[in-house]
């Protein structure tokens, strides 16, 4: 017994000399940064005086404004923004993915090659480079309306980028654009759904459109449910692209304020760290109940077939 | 017979389906491409990809950069913290997930379930402490504050990744090492760490890349233009240019998606189980 437990920590002692540096990296840069922002969330903080403690002002600011300052409608209007962002660009983003990876599940020659085309928008989306680009393509005298006009014959074209109404959308068609990832997956989901069910059901006489929705998509509902809340996370921080091709502005008229854009601009704009902390964690808590709003729907909705 | 000839006719309109669709999807790219070769009067006329009278011009002009800090130090800068990043990130993610796929130790649970908690945390809670903690260490302008978390296996979704790739693996071989006496940090080196190349590889690739595309961080800390990476050039162009820079500004472009376009067609099966792995099994 007395050896047994002697051995134990002997074991665990070992171990953990492998887990120092994660260890390390959470309690400094991840667990205390978390209470340290926490605490600034209920601050006023310029960082060159000492943080002010004012309470809940900060929050108030944000939804119902304060005694001392009316409510932020800016920050009302990045919620706005941001949430139409997300919860249009993703759910067309898995749609158009599934049917590409549809499309990818063929046996084709040249199959191989398709895919890692299909995968270059992704693999390059993210970078300056194509948010700049983008710039390009929606301006008045862009590319987009070069195509209209000299193919088309439109005329009185509209400058995508610089027009409130049009300007998030075309963020939505950029975000849209890089399907890479979701494809990828749910092609390999495609793939580990036996032959025989399509088979059988073939036989039974049903169509192809019977068959997507009878055995396609529930075997595919964990995946789908698993790119939907992945995709939704990472799009609610998306930064780079609305900073580019706003020019940092997140114009025009606030129409591509998106919600990490409003906070940068915040804390290192106008020097509010103590209203940007407060920012971070209504954006944590918003995406932990989205989350868990997922995975409780997700329970009626996604199948994890009968074995388990 | 017939029904031969109908399977071929169905797959060749497939065929072009698909073509038709990605050339179509790839051609913002394309004329990204060919308008840096176009000259600058000629990029907002041609809606076509091919330059009808290429030149290098672009490229000259905008390798010269803005000022005295040209783009050979944007990229210089760029590489340098971008192969760091990948090297310390692969390094000490693998250790991480070796402790947690492979060895036995009390509250491994515990931190497996914090681990994973910390891969779905939006990054925006910890940026504002951690500025104001590189801040008072005197990070300002250095890469330290890009590099030094990649030391600390940060990034949980590779630690993840590597702990499903590790647990996948066979146990006998380190199980008989185990028998002959050999050590933890042995088993490491000897066995995890060679079956794990492919892993790795694919760590390597994803944090070289997304160090690359980091725009946010960047801007945060890099204040310089001696200092600046890759994307903060194409910014600061962008922000100080003209009409006439777009020229310039579409070379340094295409330059800048080069590495992404080599790591992805010499590497590309890495991307796909990267991205299938953590997908799938998760």
């Amino acid at each position: 017994m007395n050896r047994l437990n002697k051995r134990a920590v002997r074991d665990t002692l070992g171990s953990y000399v492998f887990l120092v540096p994660w260890l390390i990296g959470f309690f400094l840069l991840t667990l205390y940064p978390m209470c340290y922002s926490l605490y600034l969330s209920f601050t006023r903080f310029n960082i060159r005086t000492p943080p002010q403690w004012i309470g809940m002002a900060n929050y108030l600011v944000m939804f119902k404004g304060s005694a001392a300052l009316p409510r932020d409608e800016r920050f009302l209007n990045s919620i706005w923004v941001t949430f139409r962002f997300v919860f249009i660009s993703v759910p067309v983003k898995l749609v158009f993915a599934l049917t590409v990876a549809m499309l990818m599940n063929k046996k084709l020659r040249l199959i191989g090659l398709y895919r890692a085309l299909y995968y270059i928008p992704t693999l390059l989306g993210g970078s300056v480079a194509i948010a700049v680009l983008w710039r390009r393509l929606f301006a008045s005298d862009g590319l987009l309306n070069m195509i209209l006009s000299s193919l088309f014959g439109f005329t009185n074209l509209p400058a995508w980028i610089s027009n409130p109404s049009y300007a998030l959308y075309t963020l939505i068609i950029l975000a849209v654009w890089q399907f890479g990832s979701p494809m990828i997956i749910f092609l390999a989901g495609l793939q580990q759904i036996p032959r025989e069910y399509y088979e059988a059901s073939s036989v039974d006489g049903a169509g192809p459109i019977r068959q997507f929705f009878a055995i396609t998509l529930p075997s595919l509902s964990p995946i789908i449910f698993f790119n939907f809340v992945m995709q939704m996370i990472s799009a609610f921080q998306s930064f780079t692209q609305a900073f580019i091709v706003s020019g940092g502005s997140g114009g025009p008229l606030d129409s591509t304020m998106f919600y990490s854009l409003y906070l940068y601009i915040k804390g290192f704009g106008f020097s509010e760290m103590g209203y940007a902390a407060a920012m971070a964690w209504v954006l944590l808590i918003v995406i932990a109940i989205l989350t868990a709003i997922s995975f409780k729907s997700s329970g009626t909705l996604v199948s994890y077939g009968s074995g388990e | 017979m017939k029904r031969k000839r109908t399977g071929l006719v169905k797959r060749l309109l497939l065929n072009l389906f698909i073509i038709a669709l990605g050339v179509g999807m790839l051609y913002p790219i394309l004329w990204l491409i060919g308008a840096s070769f176009k000259p600058s009067n000629q990029i907002f006329t041609e809606v076509s990809i091919w330059p009808s009278n290429p030149t290098l011009d672009n490229f000259k002009e905008g390798w010269r950069g803005i000022g005295i800090v040209g783009f050979d130090t944007f990229f210089k800068n760029s590489f340098f913290i971008c192969i760091i990043s990948a090297f310390a990130n692969a390094i000490f993610c693998s250790l991480t997930a070796y402790a947690f796929a492979r060895l036995k130790f009390v509250g491994k649970n515990v931190w497996f379930a914090v681990m994973m908690i910390t891969l779905m945390l939006p990054s925006h809670v910890t940026t504002i402490p951690r500025y104001i903690m590189f801040r008072r260490m005197g990070w300002i302008n250095t890469f330290l504050p890009i590099i030094v978390p990649k030391f600390f296996a940060t990034d949980a979704f590779f630690i993840f990744l590597l702990v499903q790739f590790i647990r996948g693996l066979p146990r006998d071989m380190d199980e008989s090492a185990t028998i002959d006496g050999c050590s933890k940090a042995g088993i490491y080196t000897r066995i995890i760490m060679p079956l794990t190349v492919p892993a790795l590889i694919t760590t390597l690739l994803f944090t070289f890349l997304w160090t690359w595309d980091d725009f946010f961080n960047q801007l945060l800390y890099l204040t310089s233009p001696t200092k600046y990476t890759v994307p903060m050039g194409l910014r600061l162009f962008l922000d100080s240019s003209g009409m006439s820079m777009w020229g310039p500004m579409f070379a340094m472009s295409t330059l800048s998606l080069i590495p992404a376009f080599i790591l992805f067609f010499s590497l590309q099966k890495y991307f796909v189980r990267g991205i299938a792995t953590t997908g799938i099994k998760g």
